[in-house]
């Protein structure tokens, strides 16, 4: 959790019971969101993420506790105003159909009273921010639009008076695949520039990986499991219930994290494509590995050679023309997770690390990923032990 | 988000389903036919003085005048009661009183008009009071029904979202809800209207005249002339209230709908 007073929204011993019903559906939450960050809340169907989010512009009014948004205690003050502070966005977009595309973007700065030329002029301005030409949307009608589009003016107008916070229920929810993953994108681009505060809320855990500074796991009624960054939590889940939610692919989702470039690499015997047999035996025997890898003269990788190789060959062979091909060969650039694809095919549990000439690095094997793994785990947990936690680890960063 | 618009939608004409002008034209056409086929035959008979009396213009034209007031007072009553009616009975607060509500309005419109109007003309004696009350019981429940289907179709997020934005309930009605709702609303409307330039034809069993006034007079003097005028003439209101109010449903459909 971050210092409470950068927090942008404080929830305080938020619960809410629905009528009719013995459980709470929200729980006594606690927590802080800070300024600027997206913060995911994830969790199963039915664990009380959507409500925990209504709670917040008081779409539905919580049974006790406390909501404050910039140190403002806001549990009491008139809804409608309190939420015409926050952009609001929901999986099925709600667009008014009965009103154009500039009317719909409009509608909270005409309740905030703006002069019209500021309102054209915003509309302008946001249409343009979601990637559509003004000239050609302003006047068109929501059923006049594909999906995607009408996602992106749903996002336009949570937009429009340029409330700090945003509350985002699965926006991308109802997209195909394709397009969701643009919007993604494109929405992670717009937040790098405007820096509003975000919650938002998705059932699936790569979303939340992708797009969230900070992701809640919630349990049933909406009791946190866990509220952290996503490299801790997929290092360093809390518990069962964490690392069952982020499923077996947790070490795989954290090996995309990092690339080739950040790990160390490891020594193989090599030899030129011009060495004798003679000095391949004599490689072979001083080194602990089954094959050399044969390099060109530009130091490019070519084949593998090992023993079996050497006794087969016909004398006077060349070790360039003996052997294996040398595959699995990736770049610096590429994350670990790709690596370890390439290395699962290849012939020696390795693979060839080369620059971008091709020329011959190092090795990466499944020991270097081990490795790496425990290392992110260990720094992570040097980190947790730390005094001061570093602020807005993002993804990908 | 600057990839600019590749799912670009479909672009649908502004408005769907506009009629042609022959569509517009053809059943003020018709019916002007008729009443020049209607008035020809008048004219071409040697007409009895009782058929003089009933079939002058200005008789006609006040049987007229009296069925336009039964008709416009009961339906702008029955707008009145009705539409605030449906939206009291589609707020959330009032869940529990809609279905005895709607059973209440049932009654009216189950208990034949006839009946309704000579139960109501003894109660309250004749004239053109008991005819209004007898109209509106009968078209009540089209209207509200209407308004309240128009007004719960409307799409759950759409509504959520205006709230979620900051409108305020009232504006959500006036705004949101009321304008999705008006093709249904309108529809109920012109059921109404329909019914009750018909059903005001009774209005004449209780001395509340219109063209009812008519019929009866050519059953009671076996006069078929009297009555054929005043059936036809009926038939043709009911057309021309029905076309005008189907123009009046096109028109105030909310675009983009």
């Amino acid at each position: 959790m971050t210092d409470g007073s950068s927090a942008k929204i404080r929830l305080e011993g938020l619960s809410k019971r629905f009528p009719g019903q013995r459980e709470q559906a929200v729980d006594d939450l606690s927590m802080d969101i800070p300024e600027g960050e997206i913060v995911i809340f994830v969790g199963p169907s039915g664990c009380g993420k959507t409500t925990t989010m209504k709670l917040i512009n008081r779409i539905i009014e919580p049974t006790s506790g406390r909501i404050f948004l910039d140190g403002e205690d806001v549990t009491k003050v008139n809804s409608d105003q309190l939420r015409r502070r926050m952009g609001y966005v929901i999986q099925q977009i709600g667009l008014f159909p009965h009103q154009t595309i500039a009317d719909n973007i409009a509608t909270v700065p005409r309740l905030l009273g703006w002069d019209k030329q500021r309102i054209s002029a915003r509309v302008d301005e946001l249409l343009e921010t979601v990637g559509m030409d003004p000239g050609d949307y302003r006047k068109r009608y929501p059923k006049e639009l594909s999906g995607g589009q009408r996602q992106r003016v749903g996002v336009a107008r949570a937009m429009s008076a340029d409330p700090d916070v945003m509350l985002m229920d699965e926006p991308f929810g109802a997209i195909d695949p394709i397009t969701r993953d643009r919007l993604q994108n494109e929405f992670l681009r717009v937040q790098e520039r405007i820096k509003k505060t975000i919650v938002f809320v998705t059932h699936d855990i790569d979303e939340a990986i992708k797009m969230g500074d900070r992701i809640a796991i919630l349990r049933e009624q909406s009791h946190i499991a866990q509220f952290d960054t996503p490299e801790r939590i997929l290092v360093e889940p809390a518990d069962d219930y964490v690392s069952d939610f982020i499923g077996r692919g947790a070490s795989l989702k954290r090996l995309s994290l990092s690339r080739v470039r950040d790990v160390e690499l490891h020594e193989w015997p090599t030899v030129a494509e011009s060495a004798s047999a003679d000095e391949v035996r004599h490689t072979l025997e001083g080194s602990d590995k089954s094959a050399v890898l044969v390099l060109d003269d530009q130091q490019r990788p070519v084949q593998w050679v090992n023993a079996d190789h050497l006794r087969r060959a016909s004398h006077g062979s060349r070790v360039g023309e003996i052997g294996l091909p040398a595959d699995a060969v990736v770049q610096p650039n590429a994350t670990l997770s790709d690596t370890l694809n390439e290395m699962l095919t290849a012939r020696y549990s390795c693979a060839i690390v080369v620059d971008s000439d091709r020329a011959y690095q190092g090795i990466v094997d499944i020991d270097t990923i081990n490795e790496s793994v425990r290392g992110m785990r260990q720094a992570e947990q040097d980190r947790l032990r730390g005094e001061t936690v570093p602020d807005g680890q993002g993804v990908g960063s | 988000m600057s990839t600019s618009t590749q799912d670009a939608g479909p672009v649908l004409a502004a408005r769907a389903g506009r009629r042609s002008l022959a569509g517009w034209l053809f059943m003020p056409v018709l019916l002007l036919v008729t009443l020049a086929v209607l008035y020809a035959t008048v004219q071409s008979r040697e007409l009895s003085s009782g058929e003089q009396e009933r079939l002058n213009v200005g008789s006609v034209m006040g049987n007229l005048r009296e069925h336009l007031e039964l008709t416009a007072v009961s339906t702008l009553l029955v707008l009145a009661i009705a539409i605030p009616m449906g939206i009291l009975l589609t707020r959330p607060f009032a869940r529990a009183i809609t279905p005895p509500a709607i059973t209440v309005f049932n009654i009216g419109q189950a208990i034949p008009s006839i009946g309704l109007i000579v139960l109501l003309a003894i109660v309250y004696n004749i004239g053109f009071r008991p005819a209004v009350i007898a109209l509106v019981a009968y078209t009540i429940l089209p209207v509200l029904r209407n308004t309240m289907v128009g007004l719960r179709q409307v799409d759950a997020s759409v509504i959520e979202s205006a709230r979620g934005m900051g409108m305020t309930k009232t504006s959500v009605l006036t705004r949101i809800e009321l304008p999705l709702a008006v093709p249904i609303i309108m529809a109920g409307l012109r059921t109404a209207l329909t019914i009750n330039v018909g059903t005001a034809t009774l209005g004449a069993f209780i001395g509340a005249g219109g063209l009812g006034e008519l019929i009866v007079a050519g059953f009671v003097q076996n006069r078929q002339l009297i009555t054929v005028v005043g059936a036809v003439l009926v038939a043709v209101l009911a057309l021309l209230i029905d076309y005008l109010a189907g123009i009046a449903e096109d028109e105030l459909r909310p675009r983009g709908l």
